[in-house]
């Protein structure tokens, strides 16, 4: 007996069944998704951007930021970050949750639905969620004069870029893991919070003792920094960086992305 | 040897209070020593992270920094605020999250108030434990600002004892306010009031860069209080605003002991 | 009885406008074991909660030795040992800490706790669990572990609400040997259940409630033998045909309960009804001949079952 069930469809757009899903899940907490993910970066660039804002203004003006107000030079940053956040959080969750607390994938895979398809699912709903964040708080930007509209709209996709990287690889991480209670921890406190500090967030990476840069050569938010600081004030970026950091992220990416979806292969088989 | 009966019977029998706080600090422990270390580690490291990223990057691009009469460098100039902060950040996960599992999930005050224990043992022995652990982390914080070479004196130990108080202050309020919490969404507005307070409340630059009325909102608010008080204590500035930073703590700490004893026996003992 | 160690009279909880318990009286003496029996939401759970001074009452009075426990609650909750009916064990610790922590709640010599606890350790045959995280017992180990640790202070009375609730056949009866040695050393057991077996094999004496009130009171022989026949016949027809053939059953026996899958039909000498039945061409599907119950007096005082 086969209720109408197209299996050549489903194997078609599987990904797309698997990312609604998650979307209308989601869609129950839009309004603290919008809360968290405008408003923790509205209060950065509100508190530090104006705070320290004076207090760089009466000590090197803008000599350390290429000439750029103090406000405008971590906007992109935040815009990466919210974009980075977002997608970790909408990737890492549901993934230790298929897997591991409620055991949905397995229920899923147990549909002619493969594991690709639901790590490609996921991965695609978080992109939505990232992609509507970044864009509310890319209108809050416009809205208080930091940015003029124009190409620095790429910072939108740029962002969003950045945060797809980084998601790629945690979705790999979230599907790895097999004890999750110190993994959040971990994450937070030693990979999130270094990368928020450490990757010309706040200042320049080159003013950072040469020892503590790195941490930004590997950091998906560096990279995205970069690129969106040029895309929206011609930063004066020469054209090797920006291609370096285009190829850094995509390579991130890709590599996360082919990663993650063989583990879901692996761990739904086992 | 006495029986818990002659034991109940040999105290004033009261309602509220068994006189044994300090067995909620002996299943704490019990309960630490098991643990991993891990986010006791990584909670120390954060406000590190904080002070080599603010005062190194931002360093450079602040310079010097006037607070009341005297200028000094950025880095100097965060660290009590960091202090502070690391105080309140240790205890407002104690008397938060953990509280929170504890009142809703194992439901451990319930057993607790089963036996002869009060609910003002429950409170200030949770409190306490709350307090110790926001003092391990103010002492490990301090030791890596000494051997940065950041402290100003000998003197500036007795910010310790200041930042306990933050500590206590905190831990008993926030473990007021948790009292109250039903659902994990709730308890994610703890983060969302936390995140701008810690921003806006001057440990990276002084509120004075503000217009009055926010500077006038932010002096309401207790983390402003607990860094200046810190802040005071380390640099030796000691005038009669310590005395109201100290009467800010005294009464928060009084009140969350109100409340939350109060709130423990509506809930359990109805 | 003469100096009773519990005295309940006129209980009455209300929660809002739905009423709990509706004023219930019962005593229990010293060294006795005391039920209550009754479906879920008949106000057992509630009386508990009362008795164990950890919930307030509507009206009504309650005395615990001799004492109120909403004046004396921590006095009164010192000569208690509890068993809730969802082990509440401390998860973060291991057996023989939460056996020590628990002792200490109630102030209790660390001197004294450790030694107790060897002891405690073998009534609940958990000896070679002693360090190990609770999170990591069986059903069975954990409620043997919450027993153990209600002990600990030496209690004069045990409240036990539903002890054997979501443990398997094997495990119930390790328990229920664990408890009977209990009442043997003269402990006062005050349990909950919705276990007629239970009830029958651990209560010297019990009520049986429905909708928070008192039905009935009694030993669990003296109830079977008021409110129920020697014997119980049990045959099923199919689903279909029990309704049918009842009116021809119900002339052929003292007492009859269509059930929606059997029909229970009461008498003294079930073999003999049988053959009866049999005699006039009624073939039932399957026939069962068993002793009376405490479920057959319940399904006689409320028309209901105790489990559905």
């Amino acid at each position: 007996m086969n209720a109408g069930i197209d299996v050549p469809q489903i194997q078609r757009f599987g990904a797309l069944y698997i990312a609604a899903a998650r979307l209308k899940s989601m869609s129950k907490w839009r309004t603290i998704i919008a809360a968290v993910d405008v408003g923790n970066p509205l209060f950065y660039l509100i508190a530090v951007g104006i705070g320290i804002g004076v207090l760089v203004e009466q000590g090197s003006g803008t000599s350390g930021t290429n000439g750029i107000k103090y406000i405008a030079f971590i906007a992109p940053a935040l815009l990466a970050n919210t974009a980075i956040t977002g997608i970790m959080d909408e990737t890492v969750f549901p993934t230790i949750e298929g897997f591991k607390w409620r055991k949905l994938f397995f229920a899923q895979n147990s549909t002619p639905i493969t594991g690709r398809q639901i790590a490609l699912g996921v991965y695609l709903a978080a992109l939505c969620r990232a992609i509507f964040s970044v864009s509310i708080y890319y209108i809050l930007l416009l809205a208080f004069d930091v940015v003029n509209f124009g190409i620095s709209f790429l910072l939108m996709p740029i962002a969003v870029l950045g945060g797809g990287a980084f998601g790629a690889l945690m979705l790999f991480a979230a599907a790895k893991i097999e004890k999750e209670d110190q993994f959040f921890n971990i994450l937070g406190r030693l990979v999130i919070m270094p990368m928020f500090l450490f990757s010309g967030t706040f200042f320049p990476l080159s003013s950072m003792p040469i020892y503590l840069q790195p941490i930004g050569w590997i950091s998906p938010l560096w990279h995205a920094t970069e690129l969106g600081r040029e895309a929206a004030f011609d930063y004066g970026i020469s054209s090797t960086m920006l291609l370096i950091h285009l190829t850094f992220l995509i390579t991130m990416l890709v590599t996360g992305l082919k990663l993650a979806t063989r583990q879901f292969e692996t761990r739904l088989a086992k | 040897m006495k029986t818990a009966v002659q034991i109940a019977e040999s105290r004033k029998s009261s309602a509220m209070y068994a006189g044994r706080p300090w067995v909620l600090l002996e299943r704490g422990w019990l309960a630490f020593r098991s643990t991993n270390w891990v986010p006791v580690v990584t909670g120390f490291v954060e406000p590190v992270l904080f002070l080599l990223a603010f005062g190194y990057g931002m360093g450079n691009l602040v310079g010097d920094v006037t607070t009341g009469s005297k200028t000094i460098d950025y880095t100097l100039f965060i660290a009590p605020g960091l202090l502070a902060n690391s105080a309140m950040n240790g205890a407002i996960y104690d008397s938060t999250w953990n509280v929170f599992w504890k009142l809703n999930e194992s439901k451990l005050y319930k057993t607790m108030l089963s036996t002869p224990l009060g609910p003002l043992d429950i409170a200030l022995g949770e409190i306490t434990w709350a307090l110790i652990r926001g003092l391990v982390y103010s002492l490990g914080f301090l030791t890596v600002v000494t051997v940065l070479g950041l402290t100003p004196s000998f003197w500036a130990i007795l910010a310790i004892p200041a930042a306990s108080l933050v500590a206590f202050g905190f831990a008993s309020f926030g473990m007021a306010i948790t009292s109250f919490f039903k659902t994990y969404q709730q308890m994610g507005f703890i983060n969302i009031v936390l995140l701008p307070m810690t921003l806006f409340s001057g440990s990276l630059y002084p509120i004075s860069v503000y217009p009055d009325w926010l500077e006038k909102l932010i002096m309401a608010l207790p983390l402003w209080h607990g860094i200046e008080m810190v802040r005071a204590f380390w640099f030796g500035d000691l005038d009669s605003g310590v005395l109201v930073h100290i009467c800010y703590f005294v009464v928060m700490i009084a009140t969350g002991l109100f409340v939350t004893s109060r709130r423990l026996r509506a809930l359990f003992l109805h | 009885m003469s100096n009773p160690l519990i005295s309940v009279g006129g209980l009455t909880k209300v929660f809002g406008d739905f009423t709990a318990v509706n004023g219930i009286d019962f005593d229990v003496a010293k060294g006795e074991s005391f039920g209550l029996l009754g479906p879920n939401g008949a106000g057992k759970s509630t009386t508990m909660r009362i008795l164990a001074a950890t919930s307030t009452r509507t009206s009504g009075t309650v005395e615990i030795l001799d004492k109120d426990p909403e004046q004396f609650g921590p006095l009164v909750r010192a000569h208690l040992g509890v068993v809730p009916q969802q082990d509440n064990l401390d998860g973060e610790l291991t057996v023989t800490e939460n056996l020590y922590i628990y002792g200490r709640y109630f102030g209790l010599s660390k001197k004294f706790i450790k030694g107790k606890i060897e002891e405690l350790l073998e009534f609940a045959q958990l000896e070679e669990k002693r360090d190990v995280k609770v999170e990591a017992l069986s059903g069975g180990m954990k409620r043997r572990l919450t027993i153990a640790r209600g002990l600990v202070s030496e209690p004069d009375i045990l409240l036990l609400d539903e002890p054997t609730t979501g443990l398997d056949p094997q495990a119930r009866h390790i328990l229920w040997d664990r408890l009977f040695r209990l009442k043997e050393q003269g402990v006062t057991l005050v349990l909950t259940t919705h276990f007629m077996d239970e009830a029958e094999q651990l209560c010297d004496r019990l009520v049986v409630m429905d909708n928070g009130a008192i039905m009935a009171e009694g030993s669990p022989s003296g109830l079977i033998k008021q409110y129920s026949s020697k014997e119980v016949l049990e045959v099923r027809f199919g689903s279909d045909r029990n309704k049918e053939v009842a009116p021809q059953l119900s002339q052929m026996c003292e007492r009859m309960e269509t059930l929606p899958d059997r029909v229970l039909m009461y008498t003294e000498d079930g073999e003999a009804l049988l053959e009866e039945i049999t005699k006039i061409k009624l073939h039932p599907t399957t026939s069962l001949v068993r002793r009376s119950s405490l479920e057959d007096v319940f399904l006689r005082l409320t028309g209901r079952t105790l489990i559905e």
